[in-house]
């Protein structure tokens, strides 16, 4: 791909003596969906905090809008939501992303906008932490949204919804990427994979393969993509990455 | 660091606040019971509650507004709205200052409230302008706000953060000159006091009480508000925008 948004050039991050992440080389393209997929405790919530530049890392580089990852002109065009919900509890919903917008100095408009995107106008003036987990969970990916950032950053966003909203998100994130965003996302669920329009798939800090959903079932020679996954995670000389 | 941000950042403290009404309640009457119990155990000691109740007043909102701010400045950093701030155009500054200026407001009313009821209802007089006393409680609790910022990224759990009340505080307490003149201490416990900023809270509140508002009045009211200040911009640093 010629146009990537996110460039990762042999990144280590270690915690505790232990890597983390082990000399991953990775690129996300501009304006796609991409997932990224592997089983907990692989590296993919450090990844993505490398990308949005709130990982310390030990080697390699991150290079995010041409930018180097987390740097000053990188902090209003990028936007994250943590698997955490991230946001004030005993605020109001109208609070939470009222504050957050007058950080990025936005005003009423983007607060109206992200709350329509989320489908949370008839919870706006409810405090957080009367909501469920998925309505906080929205309040979370509606702060994200609030910036109209070119890359977003979402780590499991659609855990914890029913089936109607998680449909209802992932429309969402295709609409944002035809408009030209970026989309970087985590998920364990598999037929979320197969809406993606790239992969990477990780493994023990490593990159295993990367693709689309399309190229890594003929891979692997399984039409089921989480069989193609099995297959791939489970073949243990698997160690170099696959390039599908 | 910009206005914008640092009053969007104080709005949003004084919203948390208004929708825990019960940690307003406390944080007002709490020294001004505290200051009530102190004038009634010296009920057949007028003369030493005159000499000491000025300087013993400081030591409550220094200490509520210690607590107070300890914790809410944990729950920021625990609770993942720091870092999503930090990822922001946020200044340090802006949400340093933010905090400062809503808890200062507290202070304020807090501070007026305790040194009217003590110099109103519980009869104390001072020899300098009542206007004098207020400013020095108010100083001090927002001193006791600037620790409380400081030593909360010290803290990783409310556990550990409510043992820096015994800590930082109670030690300033027992050598800043209440309970014996600092000059018959040890000479180690002088030394020591000199460098604590209790210790000069509790000398202009002796300052006010018997009206000698000279140089080392000002001196003192100068070191309460630059160690203040000091402890912000340490509290400034300790807000890291990658972690490990």
């Amino acid at each position: 791909m010629k146009n990537n948004a996110v460039e990762i050039d042999r990144l280590t991050v270690r915690r505790g003596g232990r890597p983390v992440l082990d000399g991953l080389s990775a690129a996300v393209g501009a304006a796609t969906v991409t997932g990224l997929l592997g089983p907990s405790g692989c590296g993919k919530t450090t990844l993505m905090r490398a990308v949005l530049g709130v990982q310390r890392i030990e080697a390699g580089s991150v290079r995010v809008l041409g930018q180097p990852a987390g740097s000053r002109p990188l902090r209003d065009r990028v936007a994250c939501m943590p698997q955490r919900a991230s946001v004030y509890a005993d605020l109001s919903v109208r609070e939470n992303l009222r504050y957050f917008a007058a950080m990025l100095g936005l005003g009423h408009g983007a607060v109206v906008r992200a709350l329509a995107e989320v489908h949370l106008e008839s919870s706006a003036d409810t405090l957080v932490a009367r909501l469920s987990g998925g309505q906080q969970a929205r309040v979370s990916l509606a702060t994200a949204l609030l910036g109209q950032p070119e890359l977003l950053i979402l780590d499991e966003p659609t855990v914890g919804l029913d089936p109607l909203l998680r449909q209802d998100l992932w429309q969402l994130f295709r609409r944002l990427a035809d408009q030209g965003t970026t989309l970087l996302v985590s998920s364990h669920v598999m037929d979320e994979a197969s809406r993606c329009d790239q992969l990477l798939l990780l493994r023990a800090g490593r990159l295993l393969a990367t693709g689309t959903p399309s190229a890594i079932r003929e891979r692997t020679g399984q039409e089921d993509l989480e069989q193609a996954f099995i297959r791939l995670v489970d073949q243990p000389g698997n160690e170099t990455a696959v390039r599908a | 660091m910009s206005a914008r941000r640092t009053f969007a950042t104080s709005r949003r403290v004084l919203a948390q606040l208004r929708h825990d009404p019960r940690t307003v309640v406390l944080l007002l009457l709490v020294p001004c019971i505290l200051i009530t119990i102190l004038r009634y155990v010296f009920e057949d000691q007028p003369d030493t509650f005159g000499r000491i109740g000025a300087p013993v007043l400081v030591l409550f909102p220094f200490t509520v507004m210690f607590v107070v701010t300890s914790i809410a400045t944990l729950r920021e950093r625990s609770s993942g709205t720091l870092e999503r701030l930090l990822t922001m155009p946020t200044g340090k500054l802006d949400l340093i200052a933010g905090y400062a200026l809503a808890f200062g407001l507290l202070a304020v009313a807090q501070g007026v409230l305790a040194a009217s009821l003590t110099l109103g209802p519980l009869g104390l007089s001072v020899q300098a302008d009542a206007f004098w006393l207020i400013v020095v409680v108010v100083a001090t609790g927002l001193l006791g706000m600037a620790l409380g910022l400081f030593v909360s990224a010290f803290a990783a759990t409310e556990f550990q953060a409510v043992q820096f009340l015994p800590v930082v505080v109670l030690p300033q307490v027992l050598i800043c000159g209440l309970l014996v003149p600092r000059s018959q201490m040890a000479g180690w416990l002088d030394v020591l006091s000199r460098v604590l900023p209790l210790s000069y809270a509790v000398q202009a509140m002796t300052h006010v009480t018997t009206g000698d508002l000279d140089g080392v009045f000002v001196k003192d009211l100068l070191l309460i508000a630059g160690s203040a200040v000091v402890a912000l911009g340490l509290g400034a640093l300790t807000l890291r925008r990658r972690t490990a």
